[in-house]
C-alpha cells in the first residue's frame, strides 16, 4: 500500500472555535488515493469537527485545506459533494418515505429534455451504483423497509453518485451486525481499488485494525500523531489517544456470587421472545450478547415493565412480581439503563438536577416539598461518584459530552437505589477513557453485592467484563456461560451461538440470521 | 424552566409589559389613573385563571381548546340551578367545577390512553362542549344571582378596594407555581413536555400525569367561568369563545414553549398582562376591536418567533 502514494487531500493548521471551547487548535490532516485514513480519538477530540469542515458543514474555521494540489475554501456541503468530497453521518441523512433511487439522485435528479423527472434513467443509473458495490438492495424499495446497514449502502451509493474521491465515514458500523460490517468492509476495500480515499472515524479498535491503512489521533482538538497500521499496536495507539498508558482495559475483580436477585421464567412476546428463562445473582455481572434483532434489549424491557409480555413471571428476591409498566419496575428494585440515551435515558434540555432527581424524588423532599439544597446535595454526591465532568449542575446534559451523558444516566440509577441495575450497550458512541471508567463503575456496584447485567454487542467487551454470559439469538437464549468456562471459551464458540449454528443444522440457520437482521 | 433563580423569558416579557406601560401612558393620559389600573386588572383576571391550566397542559406538550366551551357550559349549568331550580350558590359553584373536571378527564384519556392527538381531541370536545351548552340554553341567556355568588366578580375584600376576583387570580397562581416547582406533580409535568419516552423509563406514570394536567386545566377553566359568570351577572351561551386562544396567547407570550417542558406560570401572568395592557391601551386610543385582534395576533407570532430565533442560536452554539 505504502509505495508511490498521491497526496489528494491536505488540510493546515485548522482551527475552530464553537462558544466556549476550541475545539481544533491548529490540527491537520492529510489523505492519499486509495488509502482508508482512520481518524481516532476520544469524544470531543475534534475528529468529527474537522470532518465536518471538509465536508463543507462549519464553513466558519481558519487554516488552509488543499484538494488535489490546489487550496479551496470549504464553504457549503454542495459545492464539497460536486468537487467529489462527500460525508456519510452517523444519523443518516435518508428520507424514508422515498424509494432508493430517489435518495441516491435526492439533489441531482435525472432530467428528460421536457425539464421533467427521467424516472428511467434514474433507476437504471442507481442500478448501476448499487451493482457496483456489490448490493442487491431493489432501487424501487422504499427506504423505510431497509435495515440500518442497508442503508447504509444507499448512502455509500450516493456518495458515489457525485463521483466522490473522499468518502467520509462517521461511525459507521455504530448500528451494523457483524454480517453487515463484513459487507461495508467488503465495499470499502473495492473503493480502495478505485482510488477512493476514505476517512474512517470509529471507536472500535478491532475493526481499525482490520480496515485501515493509516491511523490519525486526535486528543482535546489537536493532531496528535499518524501511525501506519503496520508498524503500530492497539497498545500504542489507545496511549496516543487517551495521553496516558491504559493497563487493565477490562478491569475484573473476583468475588464469590451471592443469591439470585432477578429471575425470568418462560417470557414470551410475540415471536420476539421465545420462552426466555434467565437469572442474575447479586455481586456478579451477568452478560447478555447477541447480534442485532436477537431480542436482548427487547428483553430487558420487558423485565423492566417498559415492553408487554404475552407470558411468563418475573421472580426479585425469590419472590414473584407483577411488573405492567416502567414505574412498577422500578420499584421492584430494577433499574434499566437504556441503550438510546438521547432519546429515552436523558432530557436533553434539562440540567443535570433535574434528569438524577427524577428516579427518586422522595429522597430530596421534605414536609412542604422539593427541597432545592438537598437535591444539590444529593446530586453533587451523584456525580462524584461516578465522576461526571461538569461545570455546574445547571448545565443542560446536551452539552455533555456522549460520554459524560452515560454517567448522568448511570447516577440518575443510582439515585434510584435499585438492586438489580441493566446496563444496555452502555459504551456505545463513547470514548475510550469514560468506558473504562463506565467498566469501573460496574464493578463497583458488583462489589456493592448489587446484580449486574450488560447487553452488549462487543464480544471482546462482553466476554471481559461479564462473569457469567448468556447468548441470544433471534428471540432465544442459545447459549450460558458459567463463570468457570468464561476464561476458557473463545470468541468463535460464542458466535456459533450467536448466529444459532450450534445445532445440527448450523449452516441454514446461520443463512437465516443474515436475512433476518433488523 | 426553574432553576434559574432570574428567569430571561420572564425578564423579557416583563421588559416588554413596562415599555408598553411607559408608550400608553404617554399617548392617553387616562392610562395610569388608578381605575383604569385596576380595570385592566378585572380584563384580565378570566384569561389569566383560564391561561394557568392551559400553561400546565402546554408544558406536557399539548393544548387544550375546549377550555372556551367549557367556560360556557359550565357558567350555564351553574346558573340554571341557581336561577331556574333555586339550588344554593356552594353547590352550584361544586357542580360547575365539576363539570371542567369530567370534561378535562374525558380529555386526558382520549389523549393520555387513546393516544389522540391533543390538538384533535380537545377540538372535538370543544364542540362536544359548546353543542352541550347551546342545547341546554336554548337561546336563553339566564341573569340574576344571589350576592355571593357575584362577589366572585364584583366584589371588594371588605375593607379595601381590591377586588376578590384579583386575590383569587394571584392565589390560583401561587399555588400552582408551588405544585410546579416543588412536588412531585410538577417536576413530572416538566419532564413529560421535555421528553416523554425518558420519563415513562425513568418510572414516571406518564398516562396518570397527563390525564392529571387536563383535568387541571378544566377546572381552572370552570373557576374562571365563575368570574365571569358573576362579573356579568348573566350566563351566556356564547359565552368563552375565543378564550382558549387568549390563554394559548398569554403560554405563548409568556415564554411557555409549545413542545413542552419550558417556562414557569409567573411568564404567562406576564403574558395574559401583556395582551390585556395592549387591549385596554388600544380601547383608550379608540382602536376598533377588530383591529385589536390583528394586533393581538401578530403580538402571538412575534413572540413565537422570537422563542425559534432565541432556541435556534443557542442550538447553534454546540
Amino acid at each position: 500500500m505504502a509505495e508511490s502514494q498521491e497526496c489528494i487531500l491536505k488540510m493546515e493548521d485548522i482551527s475552530i472555535r464553537f462558544p466556549g471551547v476550541l475545539a481544533l487548535d491548529h490540527a491537520r490532516f492529510d489523505l492519499n488515493r486509495g488509502e482508508v485514513h482512520v481518524l481516532l480519538g476520544e469524544n470531543g477530540a475534534g475528529k468529527s469537527t474537522i470532518m465536518k469542515i471538509l465536508a463543507g458543514i462549519n464553513p466558519s474555521y481558519t487554516g488552509t485545506v488543499y484538494y488535489k494540489g490546489s487550496a479551496i475554501s470549504c464553504n457549503h456541503i454542495q459545492e464539497q459533494k460536486k468537487r467529489g468530497i462527500s460525508m456519510i453521518f452517523q444519523e443518516m441523512n435518508l428520507l424514508k418515505n422515498l424509494t432508493t433511487a430517489e435518495n441516491i439522485f435526492m439533489a441531482q435528479r435525472p432530467l428528460t429534455k421536457m425539464g421533467n423527472i427521467d424516472w428511467k434513467k434514474m433507476q437504471q443509473k442507481a442500478r448501476e451504483l448499487l451493482d457496483s458495490i456489490g448490493s442487491d438492495i431493489s432501487e424501487k424499495a422504499l427506504v423505510s423497509s431497509l435495515s440500518v446497514g442497508q442503508m447504509q449502502m444507499v448512502e455509500i451509493a450516493k456518495a458515489l453518485s457525485f463521483e466522490s474521491d473522499i468518502i467520509i465515514m462517521d461511525e459507521p458500523t455504530s448500528a451494523l451486525t457483524e454480517k453487515e460490517v463484513e459487507h461495508l468492509f467488503a465495499i470499502i476495500r473495492k473503493l480502495k481499488e478505485k482510488g477512493v480515499a476514505i476517512v474512517y472515524i470509529s471507536h472500535r479498535m478491532e475493526e481499525i485494525m482490520k480496515i485501515s491503512d493509516r491511523i490519525t489521533i486526535f486528543r482535546d482538538g489537536k493532531y496528535i500523531a499518524t501511525k501506519n497500521k503496520s508498524e503500530t499496536s492497539i497498545g500504542e495507539i489507545i496511549a496516543l489517544m487517551v495521553g496516558r498508558e491504559l493497563k487493565d482495559y477490562y478491569p475484573r475483580i473476583e468475588k464469590v456470587p451471592g443469591r439470585i436477585r432477578l429471575e425470568a421464567r418462560n417470557i414470551s412476546r410475540g415471536n420476539i421472545l421465545k420462552n426466555i428463562s434467565f437469572y442474575a445473582r447479586a455481586g456478579e455481572i451477568t452478560g447478555f450478547y447477541g447480534l442485532m434483532g436477537a431480542g436482548r434489549t427487547e428483553l430487558m424491557r420487558s423485565v423492566f415493565g417498559a415492553d408487554p409480555i404475552d407470558e411468563g413471571e418475573i421472580y426479585i428476591d425469590g419472590a414473584p412480581k407483577q411488573i405492567k409498566n416502567c414505574r412498577q419496575g422500578k420499584s421492584c428494585g430494577i433499574a434499566l439503563l437504556t441503550e438510546d440515551r438521547k432519546h429515552q435515558g436523558l432530557i436533553l434540555e434539562f440540567d443535570l438536577n433535574d434528569n438524577i432527581s427524577i428516579t427518586n424524588l422522595s429522597k430530596i423532599m421534605n414536609r412542604l416539598g422539593i427541597s432545592q439544597r438537598k437535591e444539590a446535595e444529593n446530586s453533587q454526591k451523584l456525580i462524584e461518584t461516578v465522576n461526571v465532568k461538569t461545570p455546574s449542575l445547571k448545565q443542560k446534559v446536551k452539552n455533555l459530552s456522549g460520554g459524560n451523558q452515560q454517567k448522568v444516566v448511570i447516577a440518575k440509577w443510582l439515585n434510584s437505589e435499585s438492586s438489580v441495575i441493566i446496563f444496555d450497550e452502555p459504551t456505545r458512541g463513547i470514548d475510550v477513557g469514560s468506558k473504562i471508567e463506565i467498566y469501573k463503575l460496574m464493578n463497583e456496584l458488583k462489589l456493592e453485592d448489587k446484580a449486574v447485567i450488560m447487553v452488549s454487542s462487543e464480544l471482546t467487551e462482553c466476554m471481559g467484563i461479564s462473569d457469567r454470559m448468556y447468548v441470544m439469538h433471534e428471540g432465544e437464549i442459545t447459549g450460558c456461560i458459567e463463570p468457570g468456562e468464561i476464561k476458557k471459551i473463545t470468541e468463535e464458540d460464542i458466535m456459533k451461538y450467536a448466529t444459532g449454528s450450534v445445532n445440527e443444522e448450523g449452516d441454514t440457520d446461520n443463512e437465516k440470521t443474515q436475512n433476518q437482521s433488523e | 424552566m426553574k432553576k434559574p433563580r432570574i428567569n430571561l423569558n420572564n425578564i423579557a416579557s416583563f421588559a416588554v409589559l413596562v415599555l408598553l406601560l411607559i408608550v400608553l401612558s404617554i399617548l392617553s393620559p387616562a392610562f395610569l389613573k388608578s381605575a383604569n389600573l385596576i380595570n385592566i386588572m378585572q380584563q384580565v383576571t378570566v384569561n389569566a385563571i383560564v391561561a394557568i391550566g392551559m400553561t400546565v397542559v402546554i408544558l406536557t406538550g399539548g393544548i387544550d381548546l375546549s377550555v372556551g366551551s367549557i367556560i360556557a357550559l359550565s357558567g350555564m349549568v351553574m346558573a340554571k340551578l341557581m336561577v331556574d331550580k333555586d339550588i344554593s350558590s356552594g353547590i352550584s359553584i361544586l357542580t360547575g367545577l365539576l363539570i371542567g373536571a369530567v370534561i378535562g378527564l374525558i380529555n386526558g384519556i382520549l389523549i393520555a390512553k387513546f393516544k389522540l392527538q391533543p390538538m384533535i381531541a380537545t377540538l372535538g370536545m370543544m364542540q362536544v362542549t359548546r353543542g352541550l351548552d347551546l342545547t341546554l340554553a336554548q337561546g336563553r341567556t339566564v341573569s340574576g344571582f344571589k350576592p355571593f355568588f357575584r362577589s366572585f366578580g364584583v366584589a371588594n375584600i371588605p375593607g379595601t378596594t381590591v377586588p376578590i376576583q384579583i386575590i383569587l387570580m394571584i392565589a390560583l397562581y401561587i399555588l400552582i407555581f408551588f405544585l410546579l416547582r416543588y412536588r412531585r406533580f410538577g417536576r413530572f409535568i416538566y419532564s413529560i413536555g421535555g421528553n416523554e419516552e425518558a420519563a415513562r423509563l425513568s418510572g414516571v406514570s406518564v398516562n396518570v400525569y397527563k390525564i392529571l394536567a387536563y383535568v387541571l386545566c378544566g377546572v381552572t377553566a370552570a373557576i374562571a367561568s365563575i368570574v365571569m359568570t358573576a362579573k356579568l351577572n348573566s350566563a351566556v351561551p356564547t359565552a368563552g369563545e375565543g378564550y382558549e386562544l387568549d390563554a394559548v396567547a398569554s403560554s405563548v407570550i409568556g415564554g411557555i414553549s409549545l413542545t413542552g417542558g419550558v417556562g414557569s406560570v409567573w411568564g404567562t401572568l406576564m403574558g395574559a398582562m401583556i395582551i390585556g395592557v395592549i387591549k385596554n391601551g388600544l380601547n383608550l386610543l379608540n382602536v376598533s376591536s377588530y383591529l385589536q385582534q390583528v394586533v393581538t395576533g401578530l403580538i402571538v407570532i412575534a413572540a413565537v418567533l422570537a422563542d425559534t430565533l432565541k432556541n435556534s442560536v443557542s442550538n447553534k452554539s454546540i
